[in-house]
This record gives structure tokens, sequence and C-alpha cells, in this order.
């Protein structure tokens, strides 16, 4: 008895979603506005909360009509809403990745029924390019290169326990990912140029705060003479904070801290001197994203590549811009 | 705690009269407690200053003591989850209820009139475990009264939970700043941290329930056999329902305690798969997952593992992309120690060595 009602339940709950996700058949309707479907990751943390809010307020802005799914960080998920966009015959496809690979047969369907799409902030590992248009997001090699290029100019200041060797822990963000990998890489190939900064030891924090915590606890107590720390994200630098301030070091001054992101909370603790410098990853992309689509729809050639505008913090800078911060 | 391992012997320490040696050799804790100390030596080695201790703002600061700090979610976890795992159960949502504690008491610490006073943050935790208690309601109920297999049943929290952890702090990483509810994680009494002192209380208060009363030997009941012990005048369901109860209010502590360590919550990362580490943590401590049998000290000594295995990793410089094959590594080979069957075979193997060289001599 109990399991018949559970099963009646749940195929009127699966009817149901069904309806939801056909009632609109008819996406690009007789007002003449672009209908854009953005199949977003999920919202995992504020930098990607501030990602959505740009797209739906650049969306408003230009005039199109944002059709949005939150895919929770699940590719089947992303795939269905893709499916789906397909469906609903929108006029342009954007969305960013949950993993890199996986992707050749909805995009297939989507190329087929002849609607183009552009990636953001994370690229597919697809051999076929003409799959879509254009990936729009950050360089994450770029992000790590400037977080070492800063390094290298401030190397004096940055050997704190003055024995000439410049010491470097590396808080990496999940194994595999591409920014994980690319920032890595970026900063490695950037302190070549000064051979006294060496990355004494590295480690996976996952992007998280007690990640970042714990791998760094276990730094402080095994390696020795740790002058700076170079975390992947802010949140990976705020967990480190926590694990030096509780060794009775003073972050920022007996260790230099530079991480990657410019969240608010980073951008706070840069400000407060906790952390000593930040290169940006801009989630900001809305604007560009419209821009790209216009063109895309009027037929004009795009680069395959669109690199998003990003900058550097350092301390005064981020005690200026905090308070306009809008992440 | 002890006297688990006497009530509940191992089916090799039934040989007739086994010496010491052997005893200790058969006592299903030993290869844990060696793979932690063979642990502790490979730190050492790489790092020689391992395993010093000093003083630091009048608390104890070291790797000693941060492994036993950090131990302390895990520990708790496990704890509820080897009662769970005792009648034969499984709880695969004690991340997710983590997540949920940790968000409601955050959130209930940033909204209240003063962030920074104490009783904003002993509201938020009692509001926060209040709402595991209902969590762990809802599972027992599907469970006891509903008759879904547990695996299932948990899976619908452990999948929704998340979601509502997002809900409860819109999606943001919300970051108290609170120092009673920041102690929780970092504080220390008397030298040794809070953190860990909640965990072990929770386990000694434990084992005082289960078996100093009749408790512990009912719940090992209603794993054996609910039926029969139902027919036996057991209140099978009541026992069941509490323990996944219990197993919420120990997950929502230890979503507290991770929590308070980073002042941060971050409702899509905050315990995940800690329901792994906690299942780990009960199998190596010698609770089989057919139920029907637990041990605690167990438990305790398979949180320690685990935590002394991630402060490992990047002690002795593991690489990121092989430490998960690492933690795998040793945890098979513990596993394998511990089995029996293995063990017999490594035995049988080792008499003919002895044997043949007897005839040699």
């Amino acid at each position: 008895m109990v399991k018949k009602t559970l099963t009646a339940a749940s195929a009127l709950l699966v009817g149901v979603t069904a309806l939801a996700g056909c009632g609109d058949s008819d996406a690009s309707g007789g007002d003449g506005k672009i209908v854009m479907g953005f199949a977003q990751v999920g919202a995992e943390s504020g930098w990607r909360t501030a990602n959505t809010e740009s797209i739906k307020q650049s969306a408003e802005d230009a005039g199109f009509e944002l059709k949005f799914s939150d895919a929770q960080g699940k590719q089947e998920n992303q795939i269905k809403a893709i499916r789906s966009f397909i469906q609903q015959k929108v006029d342009v496809i954007a969305f960013s990745p949950v993993v890199e690979t996986g992707w050749d047969a909805v995009l297939q369907e989507a190329k087929r029924a002849g609607i183009p799409v552009i990636l953001t902030d994370r690229a597919v590992d697809s051999e076929d390019t003409s799959l879509y248009e254009t990936f729009l997001g950050s360089d994450f090699v770029l992000e790590g290169e400037k977080a070492g290029e800063w390094l290298v100019e401030n190397a004096a200041e940055s050997d704190v326990d003055g024995d000439g060797d410049i010491n470097v822990v590396q808080l990496e963000g999940t194994t595999g990912a591409a920014p994980a990998i690319d920032r890595a890489e970026g900063f490695a190939s950037a302190i070549e140029a000064d051979p006294s900064i060496e990355v004494t030891a590295s480690q996976t924090g996952d992007f998280t705060r007690d990640g970042g915590k714990q791998v760094m606890e276990s730094f402080l107590n095994s390696e020795d003479g740790i002058d700076v720390v170079f975390a992947h994200n802010d949140d990976m630098g705020l967990g480190a904070i926590e694990a030096i301030e509780a060794a009775g070091l003073e972050p920022g001054v007996d260790v230099k801290i530079i991480t990657v992101d410019a969240v608010r909370d980073g951008m706070a603790a840069l400000a407060e001197g906790k952390i000593n410098f930040i290169v940006e990853c801009n989630p900001l992309l809305g604007d560009q994203l419209m821009d790209l689509a216009e063109q895309v729809l009027d037929g004009e050639e795009v680069p395959e590549r669109v690199v998003t505008e990003e900058t550097t913090f350092t301390q005064e800078q981020a005690a200026e811009v905090l308070p306009d911060r809008k992440y | 705690m002890t006297d688990t391992l006497d009530r509940a012997p191992a089916p090799e320490e039934q040989a007739p009269r086994p010496g010491p040696v052997s005893r200790l050799l058969g006592h299903q804790l030993l290869w844990p407690v060696v793979a932690i100390v063979v642990m502790l030596v490979i730190d050492v080695i790489a790092v020689p200053s391992f395993l010093d201790l000093r003083v630091q703002d009048g608390h104890l600061y070291g790797n000693p003591v941060d492994i036993v700090r950090n131990s302390a979610p895990v520990m708790l976890v496990a704890l509820g989850m080897t009662l769970v795992i005792a009648t034969r159960g499984i709880d695969l949502s004690v991340g997710a209820v983590a997540a949920i504690a940790a968000a409601v008491a955050c959130t209930r610490i940033v909204e209240s009139a003063d962030e920074g006073a104490a009783s904003a943050a002993i509201l938020a935790c009692t509001t926060a475990l209040a709402a595991c208690v209902l969590l762990g309601v809802w599972n027992g109920f599907l469970v006891s009264v509903v008759g879904i297999q547990p695996i299932i049943a948990t899976l619908v929290l452990m999948v929704a939970g998340r979601g509502l952890a997002m809900l409860v702090t819109d999606g943001q990483i919300t970051t108290p700043s609170n120092d009673a509810f920041s102690g929780l994680a970092t504080g220390f009494v008397l030298g040794l941290p809070i953190a860990f002192l909640i965990a072990l209380g929770m386990v000694v208060l434990t084992a005082v329930l289960t078996r100093r009363t009749a408790l512990g030997m009912l719940i090992e009941a209603v794993g054996i056999n609910p039926d029969a012990s139902r027919l036996a005048g057991v209140r099978a369901r009541t026992i069941t329902w509490t323990v996944y109860v219990f197993a919420a209010v120990c997950a929502g502590m230890a979503g507290l305690i991770i929590a308070a360590n980073t002042n941060s919550v971050n409702a899509n990362s905050l315990g995940l798969w800690i329901e792994l580490d906690a299942i780990l943590a009960v199998v190596i401590g010698g609770t089989a997952l057919t139920g029907g049998r637990f041990s605690l000290a167990g438990t305790v000594v398979g949180a320690l593992l685990i935590s002394t295995l991630v402060r490992t990793i990047p002690s002795i410089g593991i690489p990121s992309e092989a430490n998960y094959l690492f933690k795998a590594f040793v945890v098979i080979l513990v596993c394998l120690l511990q089995s029996p069957r293995a063990r017999a075979a490594l035995r049988v193997r080792g008499r003919r060595a002895a044997s043949s060289k007897a005839v040699a001599a």
C-alpha cells in the first residue's frame, strides 16, 4: 500500500516536472527578443553567485530573455538543461561546463538544431572546436603568472626570515580542476625568473577554507622557514590565515600570502593587511557575454577565445575598492 | 569501553586457551594501532620535529594536538554511525546533516542582535542541534516505521540536505564572528583542544549509556535479528528510531565544530564525504557492517587513524594527485591485516616455515 502510494506520488512528481519543463515550448516569442539559455554550474561559492547575478543583470540590461538553469554541480543536470533549451528553440545557448569532458553528443544536437553555443568561465575538452562559437573566461595560467610576477618583483620584502631563499608553500585547488592545474603552471613559470624563489611544498586544499587550514597547519609544522603562501583561491588563503594565527605568527607579515579570486572576504583580509596580494578572477562577465551573443547572432566572426577583463589588487587598492565590492 | 571486546570476542579468540601473545595478535584493534604508530614513525623520519610540542598562547601546539583536534568531527560522526551500523543500518545523510547544522548555527549568529555575544552562540548551536533532532526523527521514521532500506532512506536526506543547507545560507559562504562559537574548534581547556574533549565526552557518555545499562545489548540484539528481538520483548522500532536521532545529533555537533574551525560555512563543501570517513572509522574499529556487534573504542581508534593519515599526507609530501591512492593503500593494508581469513593464510605459511625449520634443525 505504502509502496503503491509512493510510486504514484513519484510518478506524479515526474509528470509535474516534465510539464514545467515544456510549459514554455515556444521560447522565441513574437516580441523579437533574443532568447538565451544559460546553464550554470551551481551556486557553490560567492564567486559563482556573483557570476550568476552578473549574467542575469546584463541580460536584462541588453534586453535578452534569459532562461536560466542551475545544474547544482552535476553534469547530467546540465545536459538535460541544454537539451531542453534545444527543444525550446532558444536563439543562443551559453553554459559553464561542470567538467571538461563528455559534451560532444549534446553539443552536436545543438549544432544540428542550428543554435550557437558560447562557453563561459570553463572550457570543454573536445577536439571538435566547431561545436561552440567561442569560450569566454579567465586565463588561469595568466592569473598564476601575475601572482608569480608580483612575488618576483617583491622578492626582497618577501624573504621574511632573511636567509636569502624564498620558500613558498602552495595550496592547490581541487586536483584535476583546470584552475588548479593552470594557476600552478603559470606561477611556476613566472617564479623561474628568480632562482631564490622555490615552491618547497604543495598540496591540495580542495578550494575550501577547511582544506586550506588543515594543509597549512601541517606545513607550518613540517616545513622550515615558510616565507610565502600561494593559495589558488581566496577561501584557502583565508583558511591558511587561521592556521598561521593559531601558530602565533602574523599573517601578511611573518608569512606573506598571495591568493587568486578577489571575493569580498578575501578583499577585506587584503585591506586589513592579512593577505599581501590578490589576482582577480572576474566573475562579472555578463556584459561581455551579451556582446558576444549579439555578435554571434549577427553572423560576425568572433575570436575562439575571449579573456575576461581582470586586474590585480594590492593592500592599498583593496582598501579603496572594498566599499563598492559587489561580491 | 573495553568490555565491548570481552562481550563480543572475535571468532579466533574463542580458540582454546590462547596465550597472551596470540591474544594480543588476535585483538581487533592491534593493526589499526600499529598502523597509527607506523605512520607516526614515517612522519618522524620525514620530519624529525613531527611530534614536537610547544606551548603557544597558553596551550599546547604541534602536530599531535592538531591530529587529535582534527579527529573530533570524524569521531563524532563515526560515534553515531557505530550505533546505527550496530542495528544493521547505515546513515548516509550525516554529511548533509552536518552542513545543515552549521548553516543554521552560522546564519543564526550572523542574524542575532549582538553577533559576538556568547549567548548568541549558545542559542544558535541549540537551534542547530534541535534541527538535527528533527532530521534524525525523519531518518528514523523512514527506516523504522515506513520500513525503507536504511541506505535508501538516508540517501534522501543526503541529497536533499545539501539543498536545504544552501537554502538556509542563501547559497553564500556565511561567516560569523563570535569568539564563543569559534572556541568550539579552536579553544583549549587545560591545554587540551575543546573539540577533542567534546568528542571524547560524547564517546564516554555513550559508552556508559550502552555498556553500563542493557541499551548496548538491546541495540546489538536488534542488529542481529530485529524480528526475534521484537518477539523477545525488545522495542526494536524505538531503538532503531533513537539511534538515527542520535546519529543526526552527533553529525550536527561535528558540523558545528567544522564550521567553527574556519568561522565559516560553505553549504556545498562542509562535511562533504564525511559519511565515508565515518563508515571507514567504524569498520576499521571492528564494528561489523552486518550489525549486531559494535566497538566504541574501535571507533575512536579508527577516527584517530584517519586524522593521522590526513596529517601524514602533506607532512611527508605525497603529491596531491596520489593522496587518495595513498589513503586507499593504507586502508586496504589495515583491513587485510584485520581480516581473520587473510591472517589465517599468513599464519599457515608462517607455521609451515617454522616446522620446516624445525625439521632441518
